[in-house]
Formats: C-alpha cells, sequence, structure tokens
C-alpha cells in the first residue's frame, strides 16, 4: 500500500514547516518562470506572449476575479479533496470523475427544482452533487476496503466511466429539449449561484471553496477525527496498535468525504459557471488538483494559494492562446515541471518524502 | 467481409497497440514498479512516430517512436529509482507533462490549426495460407506489422520471464525486492531495464496508432490507452497468457460497436466504450476470481 508520510518532529516543526512551505513556492514560481521563458523565447514576439499572460490572469481586476479566481474555485475543492485523501493515505486520483458525477446529479437537481425552489436550488443542488461525489468516490473506497483494491486503478477507471457516463446522460435522458446540442437545459436564471459582485463572473462558490479550506484546516488541526485521519496515513499500523484508531473506517471516511468536496466543486462549475452540464465541463480540474495539493504540501490553507496560482496560470494560458497564439497546453508542461520539481526538492533539500518515505515505519505493509 | 470476420479484425486491431503497452507494463509491475506515467509513454511514442515517419518512412517512424517511449520511461526511472519519489504522482505527473509537451510542439511545428498530415504509413499485410483461414484468418493474419511484432514479444517473453534466471530474479523482486537485493541482484538496474523495456513497447504502441491505424496524429490520441493498459495487466492478473486474453477482451469491447450496429441496435456507444472499464472493476472485486497483486508492488524498495 501506497501511503503519503509526513514526519512531523514536534519542536522544530514551524520553523521546518515555514521552511518547506517557501521552498515549495520558490520551486513552483522557478519552474514556472522557466517554462515560460522557453516559451517566449521560442517565440517570435515574446513581449506579446508574457503581456498577454498578464493581462489574462492578473492584469485587471476583471481578470483577477472572472479569470483567476473563477478557475481557481474548483482547484481549491478538489486541491483539498486530493489533500485531504493523500493526508490519510488515500491514493484517491479520481477527482475529474467524482466532479463529474458532482456536477451531473447537481445539473439535474437545478434543472428539476429551479422553477419552484428558484434562489434555493443552487444550494440544493451543490449538497446533490456532494452526495453524488461521495457517492462515486464510495465505489472505490469500498473496493478498498472490501477487496483490496489499489484505489489508484480504480478511481482511474471510474474517472473514465463518468466521462462516458456524462457523455451519454447529454446525448440520451438529459440532453436539452430540441436535440440538437450534447449537453443539458440552460439552468435558468432564478436558480443560478449568485454572482459576488455585479460587474464580475465571480460567484458565490469561491467564498464556499474559502470556507471549504479553513474548515478542513481546523478539522485537521484541532479535532480528534482530523487526528485519526492524520495518524491513520502517517502509520497505519501504529494507528492501530498504538493509537487503538479503527484505520479502515477512518481512511474510508476521509476518501467519502474527499469525493465530497469533489463533488461539490462540480456542482459549483454547473450552478455558477457554466449553467448546463456537457462532456468537456473540466478541463482536467481533477488531475491538476494533485499538483495543487502537492505544491501545499497538503496544507488545506496552502492549498487556498496554490490554486490561485494555477487559476492564474491557466487563466493567463488561455489568454496566450487568445491574443499571442502559444497553445494553452503550455500550462500543462509548468504543472507537471512544478510537480516533479517538488518531489526532487523534497528528497534533495529537506528529505520531505511524499509516500515514497525510507522510514521503515511508513514502508511496512498496511496490515 | 462479414460482421464477424469485421468484428474480429476490428478487436485483434484495437488489441494490439493494448497489447504491446500492457505486456510492457506487465514486466514492470512484475518487478515491483507500477508506471501510472504509461498514458504518458504511449503519447509521446506517437508523436515520436509522427515526427520519424514524416522524416524518414515508417520504418523510422517505428524506431522513433520506440525511442520517444524509452526517453519517458527514463524519466519516470530517475525520480523513482534515484530521487525516489512517489511513483504514482511521478506518473501522473509525466502523464501531464507529455500532454502538454506534444500538444505545445504539436501545435507549434505543425500549425495551431492542427491541418491534416499525410504521412507514410503501413498497411496490412497478409500471411500466406494462414490469412485464408474462414473467419479468423483475415482478423489474425492481415494486420499491419505491429500485430506480428505483438505476436512475437508474447512468447518471447513468457519464455524470458519463466525461463531465465534473469526472469526469475526479476519476478522475486516483485514479491520481495530486499530478499532480491540480499541474493547479490543488481536491485535498481533490474528495474531500470524493465522500464526501459516498457518504455519501448509503450512508444512503440503510439507509433502504431499513428503509423499503422490513424495515419495522422491528434493531441491526446492516446486517449487513455495508457491506464486500459494498466486495467489489462490487473485484468490479466499479471500473467503473459492472462494479458493476451484481457487485451483482446477490450479490443472486442470496443468492436462490439460495429457489431450492433451491423445488427442495427440503438445502443448508446457510450456505454460500449464504459464497458471494459466497468469489466475490470468487476474482475477487481473478484467477481472473476481473486486477483493476487505482486507482494510488493507500488511499494518502494527498503534499501
Amino acid at each position: 500500500m501506497i501511503q503519503i508520510g509526513e514526519r512531523e518532529t514536534r519542536g522544530a516543526r514551524l520553523s521546518g514547516r515555514q521552511r518547506r512551505s517557501a521552498l515549495t513556492l520558490i520551486v513552483g514560481v522557478v519552474a514556472i518562470g522557466a517554462v515560460f521563458v522557453i516559451v517566449a523565447a521560442s517565440h517570435a514576439n515574446a513581449g506579446a506572449v508574457l503581456r498577454a499572460l498578464w493581462n489574462g490572469s492578473l492584469g485587471s481586476w476583471y481578470a483577477l476575479t472572472s479569470g483567476t479566481l473563477v478557475r481557481a474555485t474548483p482547484l481549491i475543492l478538489t486541491g483539498l479533496a486530493t489533500a485531504i485523501a493523500f493526508k490519510a493515505g488515500v491514493f484517491n486520483i479520481g477527482a475529474e470523475g467524482q466532479l463529474l458525477a458532482g456536477a451531473a446529479v447537481a445539473a439535474w437537481v437545478a434543472i428539476a427544482t429551479g422553477h419552484t425552489l428558484g434562489a434555493f436550488t443552487p444550494w440544493l443542488a451543490i449538497a446533490g452533487g456532494a452526495v453524488a461525489g461521495a457517492l462515486w468516490a464510495g465505489v472505490a473506497a469500498l473496493l478498498r476496503a472490501r477487496y483490496q483494491v489499489l484505489e489508484v486503478i480504480s478511481t482511474i477507471l471510474l474517472n473514465f466511466i463518468a466521462v462516458y457516463g456524462v457523455g451519454y446522460l447529454v446525448r440520451g435522458p438529459m440532453q436539452e429539449h430540441l436535440h440538437i446540442y450534447p449537453q443539458t437545459e440552460t439552468i435558468i436564471d432564478s436558480a443560478q449561484l449568485p454572482r459576488l459582485s455585479s460587474g464580475s463572473r465571480l460567484h458565490a462558490g469561491f467564498a464556499l471553496a474559502l470556507v471549504a479550506a479553513i474548515g478542513s484546516w481546523a478539522f485537521l488541526r484541532y479535532t480528534a477525527a482530523g487526528f485519526r485521519l492524520r495518524a491513520s496515513g502517517a502509520s497505519p499500523s501504529a494507528a492501530q496498535t498504538a493509537g487503538e484508531i479503527d484505520v479502515r473506517r477512518t481512511t474510508t471516511r476521509a476518501f467519502l468525504a474527499s469525493g465530497a468536496l469533489s463533488g461539490i466543486a462540480g456542482a459549483i462549475e454547473v450552478t455558477g459557471v457554466t449553467y448546463a452540464l456537457y462532456e468537456n465541463l473540466s478541463p482536467g480540474y481533477g488531475y491538476t488538483a494533485i499538483a495543487v495539493a502537492l505544491l501545499a504540501r497538503l496544507d488545506p490553507l496552502m492549498v487556498i494559494a496554490t490554486a490561485i496560482l494555477f487559476g492564474a496560470l491557466e487563466s493567463g494560458a488561455a489568454a496566450m492562446q487568445r491574443d499571442a497564439g502559444v497553445p494553452s497546453v503550455v500550462a500543462s508542461i509548468v504543472e507537471a515541471s512544478a510537480v516533479l520539481l517538488v518531489l526532487a526538492a523534497g528528497r534533495v533539500k529537506v528529505g520531505w518524502i511524499v509516500g515514497a518515505s525510507r522510514s521503515p515505519a511508513l514502508a511496512a505493509p498496511a496490515e | 467481409m462479414s460482421a464477424t470476420s469485421a468484428f474480429l479484425e476490428a478487436t485483434v486491431r484495437t488489441a494490439t497497440p493494448l497489447l504491446l503497452a500492457a505486456q510492457g507494463e506487465l514486466l514492470v509491475e512484475r518487478s515491483g514498479l507500477i508506471n501510472i506515467g504509461l498514458e504518458g509513454v504511449i503519447l509521446m511514442g506517437a508523436f515520436g512516430a509522427l515526427a520519424g515517419a514524416g522524416a524518414g518512412g515508417t520504418a523510422l517512424g517505428y524506431v522513433a517512436g520506440a525511442l520517444a517511449g524509452v526517453l519517458v520511461a527514463l524519466v519516470f526511472a530517475f525520480f523513482v529509482l534515484w530521487v525516489r519519489a512517489d511513483q504514482i504522482i511521478t506518473g501522473t505527473a509525466i502523464t501531464v507533462l507529455s500532454l502538454g509537451v506534444t500538444g505545445t510542439l504539436y501545435q507549434m511545428l505543425y500549425g495551431a490549426s492542427g491541418a491534416s498530415l499525410s504521412i507514410p504509413t503501413s498497411g496490412p499485410l497478409s500471411v500466406p495460407v494462414l490469412a485464408r483461414i474462414p473467419m479468423i484468418g483475415s482478423a489474425f493474419f492481415a494486420q499491419p506489422a505491429p500485430t506480428y511484432f505483438a505476436y512475437a514479444v508474447v512468447p518471447l517473453l513468457w519464455w524470458w520471464l519463466h525461463r531465465t534466471h534473469a526472469g526469475l530474479a526479476l519476478r522475486a523482486l516483485g514479491e520481495n525486492a530486499s530478499a532480491v537485493e540480499a541474493a547479490g541482484i543488481p536491485v535498481r538496474t533490474m528495474r531500470l531495464g524493465a522500464l526501459l523495456a516498457a518504455g519501448a513497447l509503450g512508444g512503440l504502441a503510439g507509433a502504431t496508432l499513428v503509423i499503422a491505424q490513424a495515419g495522422t496524429f491528434a493531441e491526446g490520441m492516446s486517449a487513455g490507452r495508457g491506464f486500459i493498459a494498466i486495467a489489462i495487466v490487473v485484468l490479466g492478473r499479471w500473467s503473459v497468457g492472462g494479458v493476451v486474453v484481457a487485451a483482446l477482451l477490450f479490443g472486442a469491447g470496443s468492436a462490439l460497436q460495429f457489431l450492433s450496429q451491423a445488427a442495427g441496435l440503438q445502443l448508446p456507444y457510450q456505454l460500449f466504450l464504459a464497458l471494459p472499464y466497468v469489466l475490470t472493476l468487476a474482475a477487481l472485486a473478484g467477481v472473476a476470481g481473486r486477483v493476487r497483486a505482486p507482494e510488493a508492488l507500488g511499494r518502494v524498495d527498503p534499501a
């Protein structure tokens, strides 16, 4: 079994933690800077490329709120989902599928109840999305708990099933009434998530994501259940024997909570951004979430910062493609390089290792 | 061509790249590693094949595809074997990286519109006599070159794994790495070898998609085949023969839609696309018997 371990010693904890966080951030910024310099250098008009990147991400209040923060919202939630699962020793890389499951159910709820419930609708849809995400993760959680199926494999399989499932829904039972486009009906205005300010596309989902991040942080840090979760992830055998923790129950709950967070992300996208369900709803938020969570060192508060960083990156990359003709997929290179650099730096510089711990306690069999 | 032989032909055609990639992944997993980055290996192989075939014909295309796959495997090996980074995270990052690199290069080299390219392709080669066997002849023996290569890889891999000392050591590695290390066998070198061989096979799988099937490259054209190949290894219960059967099953699952179209059924095609994944989940849960993974799979060697 693969685990995420974070070894902490009480005394040097704060300074060590801050140093690691700072290092992560530096590594991330350097990675992003390096790749953009390469892209800009290979492009005829480097100035235009960088200007487009800036204008599309942080250059104006509108770009910041309507571009960066709107894209950061699902990344905060899926990043939290990934961080909580990894902390519990659960390798949930199915955030993408859980997001889609949440989006599908939220779209169904919002379209079905939009006319009768009005402003209450999006919140009901978000609740529905949370349940759907948890259930979708629950399949993998059940397979893990009962049959020892590697959740790495099962969650990836479930991602594909979710994509095809949504593809079927938007061409079959949930297709819009004209049966032309592969998408659902549009959610009516009164049933959409409210905007935070009138001049921007930023919606109430962003506030909800911030609340979720702070809530997750407090949960992990100050509650007994949060401690059990961390202990189960750090060393299942120690948690079981010395801590008398029901590791299987704890990890299953963390798995479900992780799925619920991703489901909420999908529900917020549908009710706050796209207003309809369609196949390419998510440009890979569930996969970017892994980079978001790792760069944040699985710390819920740091997730906010890294999600905004990647939100800015993707928003800026979209503008780069639009205004300067640079492929926006270059953002994927940046994300992946950042993760690989964090892995390398974690080993070489500070000995912070994800999963691949050299500590015998962590490498020991899970049972 | 009858509907049945068309179905069989499509089965073998779809199964070929999956089989190549899955046999490589089998080798990796028997050594105790798991390369989730296989998706990226295939994608880079496809892009390498595009560049190679465009420059110097199909043979160079296959070689370039395999080399591109080896290159990606080398990155994975560096992070997993030397940096000792987590395999899952490294693999995921490598897949995302490959998506980005191939997408960016493709758009920069061949234009943002991604205009259709004409590269030399390899058509089906009929094996004399065998291709004339009723029903299955044309399906199994009138395929492009990579299919025959896959036929050769299967017995060779089985023989190597089960009849050589090196193969025995590799299998032992997947069960108990410290015991193998104590026996004086170079663990890291063996795993590097397995990863690179799998990289070549995965790259070849990508080259097959470009040169023998699509005739062109498209962004993200691996379309999850790397993950399917990993599922095939599980479904095939980590045995060479089992992987062959599982790959054909996945091929048949994808080819079913041809059969249903021929029969005039109005079933949604997403059903057929999702079927192999559902099957694998069911198989993993033990519906088709308990599946036992190599003992040390995905765990990092204690050294």
